[in-house]
């Protein structure tokens, strides 16, 4: 693609960023791309030789997890006529890692129609993961005539509203938040009053010296408007978060990589495991896209984020199914 | 889903011979037409020509579609004149109306 050719070029442009600080984004980004805004949407860079930093895994981690994301199983178009197949793929992926996950993070759509049967492959696969798998559900997940009824019977159990929740692990405190119900017209994904209050609640106990983890299906952050692909009250949440030393954001839902750091909180949203959808803007839609057939694994994978002890930032390493 | 079916029996007892029926295409996550302009007793049916599925949700919740998947269709008769907005719950971006007049 030319467009990520020219990429590069205008990395230190856009960014500005002096050397340490370079560095210090592609550390976390993993997998040799580091992140920019351009015009207000964030964008991959590839990096160059000289900007690759150590290979991310010889961080010390004392922890790490895994997230995972959007399989729409039931999904049989050409863009990925087996999302079975390669979610297999990525759980193979999952379990073959060095050392075993402490938890696994599922940032929703699950199923493609939210069909009983499309629940039950999905789960009869997943439960092949080394760990235990935290999840929230995607739009896709509440297309059943209950509007969501099937995944909240199924994952709901211990949560609070429509599925919201959160844990603590390894001194990580876990949020999963929960943005895919009450959509209005015209207007992005939204959180609503009683989450952002249940928010307020959850973090009172929480100090600021822990870190934490926001999982989320749609972006919390605006990335792409016409494209829907952001949260209208995202804001209120992460104007609660702020004064937290170590955030990191999880979503899905746009089934490719985009990062933004922002202070203390980065946000992150992970490749799918079914099909690749266009960079924000590059195409009249964001349907699915279709690339050759043995290209689709370089566009589908997992997220592996690994903590360590002290002040420092989460690493996400992010790798294909290739 | 009682008034809908009596609304449909009282629209077959005056049914007029000029009831029409039009279709709106839901492509590249957009209703086509975004307006559309029809006369009292015009069945509409929306048909999903992407990849992906879309819904038609009225938004005072006159009518409602399940997820429509690639080809689906979904029908709704409208009986009575007025303005319906709706857009798709999957991709509330998606919007369209209809317009009906006597």
């Amino acid at each position: 693609m030319d467009i990520r050719s020219k990429r590069p070029q205008r990395t230190d442009e856009l960014l500005n960023p002096d050397r340490r600080t370079l560095l210090k984004c592609s550390a976390w980004a993993g997998a040799g791309v580091i992140w920019a805004m351009s015009g207000g949407i964030p964008r991959a860079f590839a990096l160059d030789e000289t900007g690759n930093v150590a290979d991310p895994r010889a961080l010390a981690s004392s922890f790490h997890f895994v997230q995972i994301s959007d399989s729409h199983i039931g999904f049989n178009k050409e863009a990925n006529p087996e999302p079975v197949k390669t979610l297999q793929v990525a759980i193979d992926r999952v379990v073959a890692l060095p050392q075993r996950p402490s938890l696994i993070l599922h940032t929703g759509d699950i199923t493609h129609l939210s069909k009983a049967e499309e629940f039950d492959t999905a789960a009869q696969l997943l439960k092949g993961l080394p760990s235990t798998v935290h999840y929230v559900p995607g739009e896709h997940d509440t297309l059943d005539e209950g509007g969501g009824k099937l995944y909240l019977e199924r994952y709901g159990k211990g949560t609070r509203g429509n599925g919201w929740y959160s844990f603590d692990d390894h001194g990580v405190h876990f949020i999963a938040l929960v943005n895919v119900f009450n959509f209005q017209a015209g207007h992005e994904a939204s959180l609503g009053a009683d989450q952002l209050a249940w928010l307020a609640d959850d973090l009172r106990a929480v100090s600021s010296s822990t870190p934490i983890v926001v999982f989320t299906h749609i972006p919390l952050w605006t990335i792409y408007q016409p494209w829907g692909w952001g949260t209208e009250d995202g804001d209120h949440a992460i104007a609660m978060l702020r004064k937290y030393g170590s955030v990191t954001v999880l979503n899905g839902h746009i089934h490719q990589v985009i990062q933004k750091v922002e202070g203390n909180i980065t946000f992150h949203t992970a490749r799918g495991t079914a099909y690749p959808q266009p960079a924000p803007g590059t195409a009249p839609s964001p349907g699915p896209m279709t690339v050759a057939a043995d290209q689709l694994r370089n566009y589908l994978g997992i997220t592996d984020v690994r903590a360590t002890q002290g002040d420092h930032p989460l690493a996400l390493i992010d790798s294909t199914l290739v | 889903m009682k008034t809908r079916l009596l609304a449909l029996l009282c629209l077959m007892l005056s049914m007029p011979v000029w009831a029409e029926e039009v279709k709106i295409n839901i492509k590249e996550f957009m209703f086509m037409p975004v307006v559309l302009n029809v006369s009292v007793g015009t069945k509409v049916t929306w048909v999903n020509d992407d990849q992906i599925p879309h819904t038609v949700a009225e938004t005072r919740k006159v009518f409602r579609s399940g997820a429509l998947d690639t080809n689906d269709s979904f029908s709704w008769l409208f009986d009575k004149p007025g303005e319906f907005e709706y857009f798709c719950v999957l991709h509330p971006q998606m919007t369209g109306k209809i317009v009906v007049t006597q």
